[in-house]
């Protein structure tokens, strides 16, 4: 006689019901048919007026639109552009216009955030208060606020170009903006630029070797003398055999304007500004909180072992710190982004100031130019959440969960 | 004993005394131990002294010190008749005051707006004080009855008729749109190539659309009767009094518990026949002031206030929906949330001015501010779900468990067990994002509505006041209000948080 287990049934009436109704069963089917009907009404209603409203007003469904000629200017492209290109274009000018004050605002954002946090966590009484009123005076002011004060006040009330503020004297703030330097390459540029990258190369496979020697045969070898010099040195080599790299184009007073150098238009001074300041507040406190959130018995374990202040700080706190700070400080990045669009209020040739401001007045296309803006900032947040879980799936399985 | 006093030494004068130990509190220990303690220290605090120089004290001069606080237009502000370099300008803020608050508001119907505040005042005071009783009272004035209140107060305009009109309205409509929706599929069948398919479905739409038309006639009917009668709110709304105080007398249990039930629905009925007689309602109501003539602090508070409001009920029904166990139900959940969180605000705003427009019936117009306002709840309602979603993952599951073990029903579970324990755990995180939305109700300014920071901006262009230092003067006072309201706000949270975490404090 066997003493096999018998299998149990397959139950396929229940697998098919929890399939089709979750949990709930066949109350589940019945909600969900209704939820079902309800959306398709809505769906329905939606089409058909839209259809009915767009016959109407005379407008052409569909995405044709985007080859037609744009016919107006944008005052900052990043690419080649003039009023007769398509609005296709215009679409393109308008994101990289979008990304890159967004990554401008980025980097000063977290530098300044960094800053803060540093302030605020100095054992320093005073410099801790000055971090604090930082903070609750930035954050308890709307965005759209500092933005506009930025341009409407303080940038409004700089001089004019003839008597603009000199940074000493290669760069200038005006009304009309900010000029800076430009830079103009030159004949050791190719050389220079190899050189660099070879330094990079070399510099990340030392220390690749270095890290390798560490963890399997317990050696530690000093790089950072050889780093320094990859990185500086063979550079510094190739501009002494070839000459030059580049040249500093510095700006010129002439007239009522300035000549040479690059123009940064004010509108992105101010939005940069007011953005890498607000965001910073956020990120100081997020940086802050990540800091704390480690173990005052970390620090003192990590001393006890012998290992100095600095080391303990760079491979014990700061790592474990790290892992709270990164995802918030991911979604702040993020938030900067889409903040960028108040660009709008103050005519920064932005994604929805020119495609869903211009050129939506222009074609009246309002679904198609709508759902490409929105779906453009939508994409662009499902990739970082993409790009965090993995993340997240990476700090969990090196922490041996 | 002798024995043991002779071998003992006893000190027979006292201790030189010690000095006494450097002092830790009070201000000159702080300067000792955190101001000047180091090198470094000292360095760092010089540094922020520096830095708070070079803040503070200009913008006390700029605010109070130069400031002009008198005058009639932009000559009292202007540095060669003031003599001396000019601050801020407040007469103009003085001049424009009105313009800041009420915006556009007919100046003899201002008291409107006032009567308002006081009453949001007079309902939210209460609420926030943790001692006071009543809160579900307090509560359910503040968040039905205010609203309602407030819209009449402010849009003004009466009622024509009540529940019974009301629901034979609305049901008329949505049967209108069913047999429209069938007959629009009887005439795509006639091109279509699977003609048969659309044509047995177009069919049994219209079928259905027409059965709920006689299903609904009586109502319908007795609505026509009612519009006919000189007395059509009164008596619409005696039959509205009578047929909800008798469901609720029998939901409430019938004759041996539903007198509770029976009492507070007559209550809340008595309550708003004098409100509509009160404000006369029931023929036509105070003047009517479009909203496009509202604007300033007004605006920026009618837009957070229903942002609140509103957008509450839609987090919770989306939270639930997404820890729903029903499939489509749980991923049309996941995918409203996380689009509407995934976009920036002022997309959703365009969204609601220029798209939400061409969804609805041609012959359906939507004010411009309440296009605004529905953008404004979905995009905060995504929020608030995940808020809410929080606070019900923090919930134990043995509660829900133990609920079920009581036989209480799903609702019972979520409504009376659940969700109050959720809600009082995210209290600081929805007032932190009753926060972002106050901040952000000034984006409405970007479609053409006129908040604080709107009229702000529309009153620099006046040339009546332009001065180099007017621009400054209004962001001051503007920042002014925005950081009295968002800080109050904030110092609120911090306090329900501690107040929540009191068990837990060391």
């Amino acid at each position: 006689m066997s003493t096999e287990a018998r299998k149990p049934p397959p139950q396929i009436a229940l697998k098919i019901r929890r399939f089709l109704g979750g949990k709930a069963g066949w109350n589940g089917v019945a909600v969900q048919f209704a939820f079902a009907a309800i959306l398709g009404w809505i769906g329905y209603e939606i089409v058909s007026n839209a259809r009915a409203n767009l016959e109407n007003q005379h407008i052409a469904a569909g995405f044709g639109f985007l080859r037609n000629n744009a016919g107006f200017d944008v005052n900052q492209t990043l690419i080649p552009y003039t009023g007769s290109d398509t609005f296709l274009r215009v679409f393109v000018v308008g994101l990289l216009n979008t990304l890159v004050v967004s990554v401008v605002g980025i980097v000063f954002a977290t530098l300044i955030g960094f800053i803060v946090a540093l302030c605020r966590l100095s054992p320093n009484w005073l410099l801790s208060r000055v971090g604090e009123i930082y903070v609750e005076i930035i954050r308890n002011l709307p965005l759209l606020f500092q933005i506009l004060f930025w341009y409407l006040a303080v940038l409004a009330a700089l001089p004019n170009p003839r008597q603009s503020i000199s940074l000493f004297g290669i760069a200038f703030i005006s009304n009309r903006g900010l000029v800076i330097p430009s830079p103009v390459g030159q004949s050791g540029l190719e050389p220079f630029l190899a050189m660099l990258a070879l330094g990079i190369v070399a510099a990340l496979v030392l220390r690749f070797y270095a890290r390798r020697a560490l963890f399997q045969e317990g050696r530690m070898i000093r790089i950072w003398p050889y780093v320094l010099g990859l990185l500086f040195g063979l550079p510094l080599a190739a501009m002494l055999v070839f000459g030059r790299p580049f040249s500093f184009e510095l700006p010129q007073l002439k007239g009522f304007n300035f000549a040479g150098g690059s123009r940064i238009i004010p509108e992105f001074v101010a939005l940069t500004l007011a953005l890498s300041t607000y965001t910073a507040a956020f990120i100081a406190e997020i940086v802050r909180a990540g800091i704390l959130s480690v173990h005052k018995g970390q620090m003192e374990a990590g001393s006890s072992l012998g290992l100095s202040r600095g080391t303990t700080l760079r491979l014990i706190v700061v790592p474990q710190a790290m892992r709270v700070i990164v995802p918030p400080l991911t979604n702040q990045y993020l938030n900067l982004t889409k903040n960028s669009s108040l660009a709008v209020a103050i005519g920064y040739p932005d994604l929805v100031s020119v495609f869903a401001g211009t050129s939506l007045s222009q074609t009246g296309q309002a679904i198609e130019i709508i759902a490409m803006t929105m779906g453009i900032y939508l994409l662009i947040s499902l990739l970082t959440s993409a790009v965090m879980s993995v993340y997240g799936w990476r700090v969990s399985r090196s922490l041996g969960a | 004993m002798s024995d043991i006093a002779s071998n003992s030494f006893v000190r027979q004068d006292l201790l030189t005394e010690r000095p006494a130990p450097v002092k830790t509190t009070g201000f000159v220990g702080l300067m000792r131990t955190r101001l000047f303690n180091s090198p470094t220290n000292i360095l760092l605090t010089i540094v922020g002294a520096l830095l708070l120089w070079f803040t503070i004290i200009p913008s006390v001069r700029f605010l109070m010190v130069d400031a002009v606080w008198s005058g009639k237009d932009r000559t009292a502000c202007l540095t060669e008749n003031a003599g001396f370099a000019v601050g801020a300008c407040w007469p103009y803020i003085q001049a424009k005051l009105p313009q800041l608050i009420y915006g556009f508001y007919p100046e003899a119907e201002r008291w409107r707006v006032n009567l308002t505040f006081v009453l949001a005042v007079v309902l939210l005071v209460p609420m926030l004080v943790p001692r006071l009783p009543a809160k579900g009272l307090n509560a359910s004035l503040f968040f039905l009855a205010f609203p309602v209140v407030a819209f009449f107060l402010l849009h003004g305009g009466g009622i024509k008729g009540f529940g019974l009109s009301w629901t034979a309205d609305l049901l008329q409509l949505f049967d209108d749109s069913i047999v429209n929706a069938g007959q629009a599929l009887l005439t795509l069948s006639k091109t279509s190539t699977v003609a048969p398919l659309f044509w047995i479905v177009g069919n049994f739409i219209v079928l259905v659309g027409t059965a709920i038309y006689w299903l609904i006639f009586p109502l319908t009917w007795l609505r026509d009767q009612l519009l006919g009668t000189g007395q059509s709110v009164w008596t619409d709304f005696a039959i509205t009094a009578a047929i909800v105080s008798l469901i609720a007398f029998v939901l409430g249990g019938g004759v041996r518990t539903g007198g509770r039930a029976l009492a507070s629905s007559v209550a809340t009925f008595i309550a708003i026949a004098i409100v509509i007689k009160l404000m006369g309602l029931d023929h036509g109501g105070l003047p009517v002031v479009t909203t496009n003539l509202w604007g300033g602090l007004l605006v920026t508070l009618v837009v957070s206030v229903t942002g609140i409001v509103t957008s509450l009920p839609i987090g919770i029904a989306l939270a639930l929906g997404r820890r729903s166990t029903i499939p489509l139900i749980r991923i049309f959940s996941i995918a409203f949330i996380e689009f509407w969180r995934g976009v920036p605000l002022i997309t959703v705003l365009f969204f609601a001015t220029y798209m939400l427009p061409l969804f609805l019936p041609g012959n359906f117009t939507v004010d411009g501010l309440v296009r605004a306002l529905i953008g404004i709840a979905l995009f905060t309602g995504a929020y608030q779900a995940e808020n809410v979603r929080g606070g019900l993952a923090a919930i134990p599951r043995g509660q829900g468990e133990a609920a079920a073990a009581l036989g209480l029903s799903w609702w019972k579970t979520t409504s009376l067990i659940v969700l109050p324990q959720a809600l009082r755990h995210v209290i600081p995180n929805l007032v932190n994002s009753f926060i972002s939305l106050f901040k952000d109700t000034s984006l409405v300014s970007i479609v053409a509505l006129f908040d604080l920071l709107g009229s702000l901006r529309a009153s620099f262009s006046d040339p009546k006041w332009s001065t180099p230092s007017t621009a400054f003067t209004g962001f001051a006072f503007a920042g002014i209000i925005y950081f009295i309201f968002c800080f109050g706000m904030s110092r609120y949270s911090l306090f329900v948080e501690h107040r929540l975490n009191a068990h837990r404090r060391n």
